[in-house]
């Protein structure tokens, strides 16, 4: 600081040497900032990054480690493989439709709980707690839990309650459901849109109550219907929130693992990506095929994430500008 | 509850009748009573909604706690027994009361993996993000993106490296290369969480107390830490639950010394006989820790969840 203001009261005699000195203590500065920051990204570096880049080539390798010594460069073979295999397709497949479904249903019924909870009623925070209650089930008894004692067709609770209310109109022939074995993906689908919605509900939520209302109170002082307000007010000032639960649900839900394993142990068409790349490797110890199949799932979350993070960082900004 | 009356009636008194005084409906009593901007009615309404659908959502947690309770008998029944004598009987089972396989190995494993994991991910992310948001290091966005970018790569892009690894050092079932693992996934989160956080911190205060000469460890006690702390106890409990639940890693990477809870709990079920009690009480055990973490985090949660990014 002293040395800057001194070269600027004596522009004529702007020598080398202080400069020089200068530079140095800055850069010093600068590393003594930086210096908090590495063993963080160092660490990161290692543990994330270096295992991707082995992924990636090990997936340009024919290699089972079944048969260690036929380990050969293999090109695109595994890619070709991925994208062919009537079962990694199928879990191609099957991770979109898991991924987009339970987003949208999870996003769809989290925005419909955000708004209900957002106006102020008796045992609101009660309510409110009830409707994270399913979010902090650990995801893997949540599954057993849906697997077995709601879903089971003999006597989960579902089945339970249809024989219950037929009874009640003295029926003894109430319709049964096995969504397990007739819709399994159906099943899944259910048991991780009741885990997710807390999620989104959360975040609209949130979104709601940052919401101006001083707008909102003119425009109902102008008449507006509580559609309007809500279609042009409310859903345009949200749209960012729900860009943002939508795009980071997607990104935890493309890597589920828990609920397709647990549920039905990727059975009758349930498989998603990262359950056929655990059993590729594990079981069938098709090093090169799975780390082929792994790269096009990051392949899709890169596009993916792009999204996510433009979100991301216009809230982020917003944030940042205050 | 009693902090929602309060603002309840203040609400009513100021806030949005303020809003609608103005409103010219709302003298003609018939109308004003009918319409639907009346606050009060609207609100019943969705009161009644709310705790409606609130009730489902935690239908299924409620039973698998009643479940719990019930004797493996009273569990299996359709229509369900929801009035069956209560016991303690599956918790009994759970704790390996005949079978005599103890759950508390694996318990230990999931707090330890978690515990540790935690303390790493903060040690790592404090200074991080102090190096990110209260002297800021240069293009200190691209860092924080970067952090976010490894967050959004699947486990399953990574695993195998890490497993072969593992294996070729002799990790495997190791609880202690899991920990690593763990603080790796979490970091990134941390670190955003914790910037955000830091960012709180008033910038005047910082600069006053260095005009005054207070050195940075006077500064962090003094300034930093009474700002930061709720933001990183917040911070610790949302790792803790992510390491608690984590699956994949665990059941790759672990095996009969160094497994987890999530693990323990996969292998419950041996589909003999009847056991759905005992899975309920085993599924409530282990969800314990994450439903008390999570209830405490409440109010950080959604920042949480959202890497700083809502408030």
């Amino acid at each position: 600081m002293t040395t800057a203001t001194a070269r600027i009261s004596r522009p004529g005699h702007s020598a080398s040497k202080p400069s020089k000195d200068a530079r140095a203590r800055e850069r010093a500065l600068a590393w003594a900032r930086r210096a908090p920051l590495l063993p963080a990204l160092i660490f990161l570096i290692i543990v994330t990054q270096l295992p991707f880049v082995v992924t990636l080539i090990i997936s340009f390798l024919s290699w089972n480690s079944l048969s260690p010594d036929k380990t050969a460069f293999a090109g695109l073979e595994n890619y070709a493989t991925v994208l062919t295999d009537p079962d990694l397709r199928q879990a191609i497949f099957t991770t979109i439709l898991l991924t987009v479904a339970v987003v949208l249903a999870s996003l769809v019924i989290g925005l419909g709980l955000a708004l209900l909870l957002d106006k102020k009623f008796i045992g609101r925070g009660l309510a409110r707690t009830l409707l994270i209650a399913p979010f902090l089930v650990v995801p893997v008894a949540a599954a057993l839990i849906w697997k077995h004692a709601l879903l089971n067709p003999t006597y989960g609770l579902i089945n339970g309650i249809l024989t219950w209310v037929w009874s009640l109109f003295g029926s003894d022939t109430a319709p049964q459901l096995d969504l397990l074995s007739q819709a399994p993906l159906m099943a899944v689908i259910v048991s991780l849109v009741w885990q997710w919605t807390p999620f989104m509900m959360l975040i609209l939520l949130a979104g709601l109550q940052s919401r101006p209302m001083d707008t909102v109170e003119a425009a109902q002082m102008d008449g507006a219907t509580p559609w309007a307000i809500f279609r042009h007010l409310t859903l345009p000032h949200l749209r960012q929130y729900i860009e943002l639960g939508g795009l980071l649900g997607a990104i935890y839900i493309v890597q589920n693992f828990d609920a397709v394993f647990t549920l039905t142990a990727g059975g009758l068409g349930t498989a998603n990506l990262p359950y056929a790349i655990y059993q590729t490797f594990y079981f069938a110890n098709e090093y090169g095929l799975a780390s082929a199949a792994g790269v096009v799932v990051v392949i899709g979350t890169i596009i993916v994430a792009t999204f996510a993070l433009r979100t991301v960082f216009s809230l982020f900004k917003k944030e940042a500008a205050r | 509850m009693s902090t929602l009356t309060p603002t309840r009636s203040h609400n009513t008194a100021t806030g949005r009748t303020a809003g609608n005084t103005g409103s010219p409906r709302r003298g003609f009593g018939k109308f004003g009573g009918k319409s639907r901007k009346d606050p009060t009615r609207n609100n019943t309404a969705a009161g009644i909604a709310a705790w409606l659908l609130a009730l489902l959502f935690a239908t299924p947690v409620l039973w698998m706690i009643l479940t719990s309770f019930h004797s493996e008998n009273d569990a299996a029944t359709n229509p369900p027994s929801v009035a069956a004598d209560l016991t303690l009987d599956a918790y009994r089972e759970f704790f390996g009361a005949t079978s005599g396989v103890s759950p508390w190995p694996p318990l230990i494993n999931s707090a330890t993996a978690s515990i540790l994991s935690t303390v790493l991910v903060l040690a790592l992310a404090i200074p991080a993000a102090y190096a990110l948001s209260i002297r800021p290091v240069k293009k200190w966005t691209d860092v924080m993106f970067f952090f976010l970018s490894t967050k959004m790569m699947p486990v399953v892009a990574a695993i195998l490296p890490l497993y072969l690894f593992a294996r070729t050092v002799g990790a495997l079932d190791n609880i202690w290369f899991l920990i690593l693992m763990y603080t790796s996934m979490n970091l990134p989160i941390a670190v955003w969480m914790m910037r955000s956080f830091l960012a709180e911190v008033p910038e005047e205060m910082l600069e006053a107390a260095q005009i005054d000469g207070a050195g940075l460890l006077l500064i962090l006690r003094r300034i930093i830490a009474p700002v930061a702390m709720p933001g990183i106890a917040a911070t610790a409990l949302i790792c803790f639950i992510f390491s608690w639940n984590e699956l994949l890693l665990a059941r790759v990477l672990t095996g009969v010394v160094a497994g987890t809870a999530p693990v323990f709990l996969t292998g419950f079920v041996s589909g003999q006989g009847l056991f759905l009690a005992k899975v309920c009480a085993a599924a409530v055990v282990i969800s314990l820790p994450v439903l008390l973490a999570g209830f405490a985090a409440q109010d950080k949660l959604v920042q949480g969840l959202s890497l700083g990014a809502v408030k």
